[in-house]
């Protein structure tokens, strides 16, 4: 009868307000054991305030936090079995690589020997051997990234906080050090919380994500469901790009009274002179905007009865001379009619 | 144990504040703000001219005296030199505040700032003495005008009433001149830290728009360093209306503030009188203070 | 963004590298000149050119236990008012720094205060205070004026310092298990170590050659810079002061230098490893 485990972090009713300001505002959330999980919002949304009380630099107002069942509210972060990776890395620019990564075995009174194999470990797993006796002001921005990992993983914490820790690397860097990071977290099997505004960044990574806003998670699931299936207004806009349907128009097109989205990449440009399919919804406009963008194509489309709609379509075969020659053009708009999402009016 | 002491202190930030806070707050409100308070209800005292004691009542006659001619003199005498030397300390430093942020490498640039902190934190009394043999009427600087054959001049100066004297060490223009040098560091680095703020792409603006050096130097770097200028000036201006040993030192017998003050509370035991005194710098410099506030002088220091 | 340290340092115009310099000398040069005559024969006047040349004043200063009296004092002194200035002004720096409580930007204002106050408030301040609660003027009455002055030199020198510092690094020591008092010892401490220095032998050199407040908060104890300025209106064995200034400035030019260096040196490293 093995005990389920209980979720890595659990967030009962969590608020923070700093005076009149609802910085996060009775936040419930569930994170699994071995998790990959993104916070994901704009800045401002509560996204860092939620790994700060998780780490313990700040406390909830109200509301409970646990820690594989834990409440760990109101301990500090030194009696938290949670370890962070830093925005800025906050590497002690005093100490060597060795001993900034050593730091937390240092504090435990781990025996020098012991400490020295485990940062040597450590070095390798972050692929900086060899760099030990370096000082953090002699390394580049991608090789202080992972010295922050190293020493952050070193006590084999339950929970390791990510707070934008790729937002200083440059493009390439950075899509490298996600696919290190996602390879990482498999080896260690340990629970990844992960900051970040890029939508993007989360939805490569992650399991799961949950998306802030103004204090307030909008949405939790997998990406593939975020993106699908936004719940709100917001999280349409915020992640991909999507088409937002309401009042009058949407009434004509669905024939009810709803608001829905609907992604630009899923909509047809049709035939005007042919029918679209049964079980589509479907729309006559005319192309007004045409944009070239390589792989794709993005078109605005004035929809006859008014409104407009964003549609991109792959460039497969056709060239630029091809699409451009489309606008002006009348299109009869169609798309599967499960691919809106709908949404509270 | 230690872990818990500093959980318990970890979950109470006020109470650490407190701690940390505390002590200096403590120390600099109980002796330093209790003292100048003190001072002030002093002011307000007055004293018994036959029996030469302090009456602990109430009055502000004490204050009228400070407005009687001669202590009305002391007063305008020592404005005047405070604002002499402030302006002469302006007109020394800038050249060399403005060569030292925007005219030499890095290395040279530390080396420069160096020589000019130094002195700033230097023996200040020593250096009032070096002006002492430098200023002597058989000294140095006498020797070094008759040897450019000056003497005429340097009579004619002496000569004159206001600010002249039997020799240099012994007149208003000597003073002058050694207040000028001892307060001229805290002049110069104002002013270079407010040049040094000036952005180099500002300057670049202004040649790229067709203005000449003189032109960018007075539109554009000037106004921009006036701050610093007048952030420089509060040290000069209210170091000169305090102090009283240069004054003792090398002026003739004409009182300053501080050396009225200094006396009247020593050999003639008046501290009220002598509280009474001290306020006018203190309003001067508070008045000073907030304009200098308003005018953005406070960044500069 | 470009900064004005870069090598493209553009060339000063003629005149105004001579006003420059010629600036420097006026600060400096005055100095030498004490330097100088602590070598005259002369004992009653300050002509110039040295009538000769003699070394027999230092024999004579060694002899003169009035004024090693005084240097010792003046040294205890400085010490002390040093070690309360430590104490005071980095506790005051740590919670400007750490906390944002009103009244903050107050802090600020009434530790500069005693120096940007004319010093002769600052002392009859003290005095009628001391004074009017009779408690005597002694050893301890002068370092209670010396730190009040003394403070605001570390105060600033170490709050610049944990301004320079990454804040994120006190989260990150706790966050790997140091508790406070770790914290403090492994972090922060080697962080403000050299601002602790500096500020601290600022403060020493203040103190050492601090003559106006002292002459108010003073009783029969002679510091060194009292001792000199009583030499200034009675003056006896001229030269003996000479000596006596040079070891004034000899003793805080090292302090003073020794802390802009370290000011200046660790500004540098800090700018690598942004």
């Amino acid at each position: 009868m093995a005990q389920q485990t209980p979720p890595a972090i659990k967030f009962d009713k969590v608020s923070r307000h700093f005076g009149d300001v609802k910085a996060v505002d009775e936040a419930d959330l569930e994170i699994r054991d071995g998790e990959f999980f993104s916070m994901l919002g704009p800045s401002g949304s509560g996204k860092t305030t939620c790994l700060r009380m998780i780490a313990g630099f700040d406390r909830p107002t109200a509301g409970q936090i646990f820690l594989y069942g834990q409440d760990v509210s109101n301990l500090p972060p030194y009696d938290r079995d949670v370890n962070t990776v830093f925005q800025d890395y906050a590497l002690f620019p005093h100490m060597s690589v060795s001993e900034n990564i050593a730091y937390g075995l240092m504090v435990k009174k781990v025996a020098r020997p012991e400490r020295m194999k485990k940062v040597d470990e450590m070095l390798e797993l972050v692929q900086l051997s060899g760099f030990g006796g370096r000082k953090p002001s002699q390394l580049s921005g991608g090789q202080r990234q992972r010295v922050a990992l190293a020493r952050a993983l070193i006590n084999h914490p339950k929970v390791l906080l990510l707070d934008e820790p790729l937002g200083a690397l440059d493009l390439k860097l950075r899509q490298q050090m996600q696919v290190e990071l996602k390879a990482i977290q498999k080896r260690v099997g340990i629970t990844f919380i992960f900051v970040t505004h890029d939508q993007e960044e989360a939805l490569t990574m992650s399991d799961r994500i949950a998306l802030f806003n103004q204090g307030k998670i909008e949405q939790i699931g997998t990406p593939a469901e975020i993106y699908e299936h936004p719940k709100s207004a917001f999280v349409a806009g915020f992640v991909g790009t999507s088409n937002l349907v309401r009042g009058e128009v949407a009434r004509r097109i669905t024939g009810m009274d709803v608001t829905f989205s609907i992604r630009p990449e899923k909509i047809h440009l049709g035939n005007i002179k042919e029918k679209a399919p049964t079980d589509s919804y479907s729309s006559d406009g005319t192309i007004r905007d045409v944009v070239y963008l390589g792989l794709y194509t993005r078109y605005h489309v004035e929809l006859d009865g008014g409104g407009d709609l964003v549609v991109v379509e792959q460039n497969l075969k056709s060239t630029s001379m091809d699409v451009l020659k489309n606008k002006g053009q009348r299109t009869r708009l169609h798309w599967n009619k499960e691919h809106i999402s709908k949404m509270g009016a | 144990m230690l872990n818990k002491i500093s959980t318990y202190l970890y979950l109470r930030p006020k109470l650490v504040l407190w701690l940390t806070l505390g002590p200096p707050l403590t120390y600099m409100i109980i002796v330093y703000l209790g003292s100048l308070f003190n001072l002030l209800i002093n002011s307000f005292y007055y004293l018994e001219q036959f029996t030469g004691l302090i009456v602990r009542e109430f009055t502000l006659g004490t204050y009228a005296r400070t407005f009687e001619p001669a202590n009305l003199e002391i007063f305008t005498r020592t404005t005047l030199m405070a604002i002499a030397v402030t302006v002469m300390d302006a007109i020394i430093a800038f050249p060399l505040a403005y060569y030292i942020a925007r005219f030499t490498p890095p290395k040279l640039k530390t080396w420069l700032i160096i020589a000019v902190t130094l002195p700033l934190w230097s023996s200040y009394l020593v250096r009032v003495y070096a002006w002492k043999l430098i200023l002597a009427k058989e000294g140095i600087l006498s020797w070094f005008i008759n040897l450019l054959g000056l003497q005429g001049a340097l009579d004619w100066l002496l000569g004159i009433p206001a600010i002249g004297g039997s020799s240099l060490a012994l007149s208003p223009l000597g003073m002058f001149i050694v207040f000028a040098y001892i307060w001229l560091p805290y002049m110069i680095i104002p002013i270079q830290t407010a040049l040094e703020r000036v952005p180099h792409s500002l300057v670049e603006a202004s040649s790229d728009l067709g203005a000449k050096p003189l032109q960018t130097f007075r539109t554009v770097i000037l106004p921009l360093a006036f701050p610093g200028v007048v952030a420089g000036s509060i040290f000069t201006f209210s170091l000169t209306l305090g102090d009283f040993i240069i004054p003792l030192s090398l002026g003739n017998s004409k009182f300053f503030i501080g050396q009225a003050v200094y006396s009247y509370q020593g050999t003639a035991g008046d501290i009220p009188l002598a509280a009474a005194m001290t306020m006018g710098p203190v309003v001067i410099m508070i008045i000073y203070l907030l304009i200098a506030r308003k005018m953005g002088a406070f960044d500069a220091l | 963004m470009r900064s004005n340290s870069s090598s493209l340092t553009p060339k000063a115009p003629l005149a105004l590298t001579i006003a420059a310099y010629a600036g420097l000398l006026f600060l400096h040069v005055p100095i030498l000149i004490i330097f100088l005559y602590t070598l005259t024969p002369d004992e009653t006047t300050y002509t110039f050119p040295l009538p000769g040349i003699t070394f027999k004043w230092f024999g004579i200063a060694l002899q003169r236990a009035d004024l090693w009296r005084s240097v010792t004092l003046s040294l205890q002194v400085a010490a002390i008012a040093t070690f309360a200035a430590l104490i005071l002004g980095s506790l005051a720096a740590a919670a400007v720094y750490r906390s944002n409580f009103f009244g903050r930007e107050s802090i600020s204002f009434l530790l500069v205060l005693p120096i940007a106050l004319p010093g002769i408030v600052t002392g009859i301040a003290l005095r009628t205070a001391i004074g009017g609660f009779d408690i005597p003027f002694s050893f301890w009455t002068i370092v209670i004026g010396h730190a009040t002055f003394c403070v605001v030199v570390v105060y600033n020198n170490v709050l610049a310092r944990f301004r320079r510092m990454q804040g994120s690094q006190i989260e990150a020591s706790m966050d790997l298990g140091a508790n406070s008092f770790q914290t403090f010892w492994y972090v922060v401490f080697p962080n403000i170590a050299t601002a602790l220095l500096a500020g601290g032998m600022l403060a020493f050199a203040l103190s050492f050659d601090e003559v106006i407040v002292t002459t108010f908060t003073a009783g029969q104890q002679t510091t060194l810079p009292i001792w000199i300025f009583s030499q200034l209106s009675r003056p006896r064995d001229r030269p003996v002061t000479n000596v006596a200034a040079m070891i004034v400035m000899l003793i805080t030019f090292l302090p003073i230098f020794l802390s802009q260096r370290l000011t200046a040196s660790s500004s540098d490293t800090e700018g690598n490893s942004k």
